[in-house]
């Protein structure tokens, strides 16, 4: 714990403030620290994890993405006429569908970004609207409910019988943010071109100089978020069993202050997988503890807003620097 | 014997500016060779051709190990051998500093996968063999600058290189530190790699090199062996001037004290600092990178409090709650950085002039009047000399030296008593410093007390009463240039190394 103090204090801090949080709550509530809980936690972030996998990603390279959650949408309805038109597909085409289609909704943000140099914030905001724009107009905000079966199907990957007759189900999007976190992870630590997304973020000119192909980083970074916004638009589909052309608008401002929580920053270069999904992992936590203890949902903004505030604020100050300063006033 | 590097007709021009002027340019193998010139004469931009940042303009040759090339990616320079130190280092600081080292071999390696392991083996191999040794997992920005060059220095090693070019390496580092980079140098070129040395302080220059090369203004000057120069024939072709500088022999004592500082400490940045700077008296401050100058500079104009100590302007003491307080007490302060701190870069001319003193060109009650800010500005565009266009041009129009002059004659229009410059050459041109210093002396002839920063030992030795020489935050002693030579200076803040 001590090295993790050191190493990564922003994710070491979020576990201690988690596990109090956990603590407060279980005290709290009986009904907090049961797995049927847990469960429904990890099952009801995951697709907020997904987003949150990717969007780190892009905010270690130094960029942003505001238009992710739309992208999720138009995913969504382009995956499912491409679906239909395939005679219905199954589960293996449906990611690969709707994985490819975030990729190319992700190569449109870095093709505008690094061809046009335009920052990528002005970049996705423009395509935000653009992608919310042409889905209302040519859906003219249809919902579709006559999903395949496959899709909408429940499917537990793992369940136990609790003491007192309820089930504890872990269901398919909770593993495919499982495969998501693990993915991420091995992308940017042990690829190559994840390395250099960091460095890159870090230090642009110095990234040119040393010869980075900054194309593929680009590229690669935007079209993981946009991979990984593909995924999540096609489990969120699963989970409530319709597809909704607002359903997932507003979402990227929870993704991204859950991530910039988590310890990335909008300069690049930083940011961990640990800590991204530990910020979404609390965010959802003082959520479900809010719900549980009865406190109304239109409180929970104004927390989350404050959270975000504090926590940015505290990993700004160097808490051994705090502490001499305020001895030294102290001694005055 | 074939050179490493043979070059000829480079030309480099941007955006209609002629950076470099058809330069042949030509290293041997196991030469120490110096490329030599003032700032802004087009070293740094030769070494961008040759490193692959920068495509020369049509018509160039570029030679490197008997292979013509016409242009050349980094990755290709890399590959033939090319490593460049850069001056600002090129780090990744949030990253550790095994991968910084190593970065170079995995960007061009085919492997998509890193493993972190052989990362840390190559790093520690590289520091092995220049006899330096870091905690590797450290990030890199949490380390002193000194060690970060040492690092970019392992980097540029770890690749099999024929030619590694340092740009302005000994800039941050102190006697000792300097001593192991000739020695590091020393060993390469025992292994027959050709090393280029890019820097202006001249002693180390000529003790070190073989050969120098002399660039000035994008051009040109010749190519001489070390052992034929002198330390006033190098300038003499480096400036294209032959100065005969004299120092400023005036005791101002008597006068009434402007600024007088006691004691003032700021932990981590300064500590224990007592001066004083009377009337019409140029004082200046000169170190090493990091010294505290601009820290110190920062607290006296009000951006910064001193945690203790007093600071007093005409005997009066002052305390800055901000630098407006310092500001309206006649305080001003020119910054090091005036591209990016000091100057509105897409503004005009004449609103980059008026910035400080929009209060005083006020008409009928608060709204700005056009013409009392026209007659400001023409005033003080006469007053040093600016030369420009039409002052309603953008500043970034104008050269490094007159964009400087009107940096300063934004503040001189607030009217201070104590006029703060932080490094005011850089990045002017060599003919237009000396304008900047004639006015730096016109200043103090009619009363205007000066704090002169400079990390140039002659610029502080030739325009100042009195010299302060800082290092780790401290005032180390007082050198008075009318009274001592300055190698005495020099050898002070460098250290007698070589």
């Amino acid at each position: 714990m001590e090295k993790l103090f050191k190493t990564h204090p922003i994710e070491a801090w979020l576990l201690i403030i988690i596990v109090a949080t956990s603590a407060v709550l279980s005290v709290a509530s009986t009904q907090y620290l049961t797995l049927v809980n847990a469960f429904d936690l990890l099952n009801s972030i995951s697709i907020n994890v997904i987003f949150a996998v990717g969007l780190l990603v892009v905010l270690i390279s130094g960029g942003i993405d505001i238009s992710f959650a739309v992208a999720a949408s138009v995913v969504q309805y382009v995956a499912f006429y491409v679906l239909s038109y395939l005679g219905g597909g199954n589960w293996f085409i449906g990611f690969i569908v709707a994985g490819g289609l975030g990729i190319v909704l992700g190569a449109i943000n870095a093709g505008l970004i690094h061809y046009f140099r335009i920052i990528s914030i002005v970049v996705t905001i423009a395509t935000f609207n653009i992608f919310f724009g042409l889905l209302m107009f040519l859906t003219r905000g249809v919902y579709l409910y006559d999903l395949p079966d496959w899709w909408t199907n429940r499917i537990i990957v793992f369940e136990h019988e609790m003491a007192n007759g309820t089930w504890a189900e872990l269901t398919l999007p909770a593993v495919v943010m499982f495969g998501a976190i693990l993915a991420t992870w091995l992308l940017i630590t042990y690829s190559s071109i994840g390395r250099q997304i960091y460095a890159f973020g870090d230090n642009p000119e110095g990234a040119r100089r040393i010869g980075i192909n900054i194309v593929a980083v680009q590229f690669i970074a935007y079209g993981w978020m946009g991979m990984m916004a593909g995924i999540a638009g096609l489990m969120q589909a699963h989970f409530v069993q319709e597809i909704v052309p607002n359903a997932l608008i507003g979402r990227e401002l929870d993704v991204l202050a859950a991530v910039v929580l988590g310890g990335a920053t909008l300069g690049g270069g930083r940011g961990t997988v640990l800590g991204c999904v530990l910020g979404v992992l609390l965010m959802a936590i003082i959520q479900n503890g809010l719900n549980l203890l009865g406190v109304t949902p239109f409180a929970f903004k104004a927390i989350v807003g404050v959270i975000i505030l504090l926590a940015i604020t505290l990993s700004n100050v160097s808490f051994v620097e705090l502490r001499a300063h305020l001895r030294m006033q102290k001694g005055q | 014997m074939i050179p490493v590097i043979q070059f000829s007709n480079v030309s480099k021009t941007f955006g209609g500016v002629r950076a470099l002027i058809n330069i042949d340019f030509e290293v041997m193998p196991g030469e120490v060779h110096c490329l030599a010139g003032e700032n802004g004469c087009g070293k740094s931009t030769l070494i961008k051709i040759i490193s692959g940042v920068y495509d020369p303009d049509p018509g160039a040759t570029l030679t490197l190990m008997g292979q013509e090339y016409e242009t050349l990616s980094p990755a290709q320079a890399r590959r033939v051998g090319v490593g460049v130190i850069w001056q600002d280092h090129a780090l990744f600081p949030e990253m550790s500093v095994a991968e910084n080292i190593a970065i170079e071999g995995f960007v061009s390696s085919k492997s998509k996968l890193v493993r972190h392991k052989k990362i840390k083996d190559v790093a520690q191999k590289v520091c092995e063999r220049l006899g330096v040794s870091f905690e590797l997992d450290a990030l890199v920005k949490t380390l002193p600058i000194a060690q970060r060059q040492l690092i970019a220095i392992c980097r540029a090693l770890v690749s099999d290189v024929r030619i590694v070019f340092m740009d302005e390496p000994t800039a941050s580092l102190t006697q000792s530190e300097t001593k192991h980079l000739l020695d590091v140098v020393r060993t390469l070129t025992a292994e027959n790699v050709a090393v280029v040395f890019v820097s202006h302080r001249l002693t180390e220059v000529l003790e070190i090199a073989n050969r120098v090369t002399v660039l000035r203004d994008g051009q040109k000057v010749g190519v001489y062996d070390a052992s034929e120069m002198t330390l006033a024939k190098l300038t003499e072709k480096m400036t294209g001037l032959t100065i005969n500088p004299a120092v400023v022999d005036q005791d101002l004592s008597k006068n009434e004290t402007v600024l007088e500082v006691k004691q003032i400490s700021r932990a981590g940045e300064y500590e224990d600092i007592s001066f004083s700077i009377a009337q019409g008296e140029v004082v200046g401050i000169t170190g090493l990178l990091g010294a505290g100058r601009t820290e110190l500079a920062l607290s006296l104009f009000g951006m910064t409090r001193p945690e203790q100590g007093q600071i007093y302007l005409h005997g009066k003491e002052v305390e800055f709650k901000s630098n407006l307080d310092a500001i309206s007490s006649g305080v001003a302060y020119v910054s090091e950085d005036r591209l990016s701190l000091g100057l509105i870069q897409d503004q005009s001319i004449e609103n980059n002039l008026a910035l400080t003193v929009l209060d005083k060109a006020l008409a009928f009650g608060s709204l700005l009047s056009f013409k009392k800010k026209r007659t400001i500005v023409d005033h003080w565009i006469e007053e040093l000399g600016v030369k420009s266009g039409n002052t309603s041009d953008a500043i970034s129009t104008l050269s490094g030296g007159n964009q400087q002059k009107v940096a300063i004659a934004k503040w001189l229009a607030t009217n201070p008593k104590l006029l703060i410059l932080d490094a005011p050459t850089v990045g002017v041109d060599v003919g237009a410093r000396e304008g900047i210093f004639e006015i730096v002396r016109d200043l103090a002839g009619k009363g205007l007390s000066i704090l002169l920063i400079s990390d140039e030992v002659s610029e502080v030795y030739f325009n100042s009463n009195r010299v302060l020489h800082m290092s780790s935050g401290c005032i180390q002693k007082e050198y008075v240039p009318a009274r001592c030579d300055i190698s005495e200076l020099e050898d002070a803040i460098y250290g007698k190394a070589i």
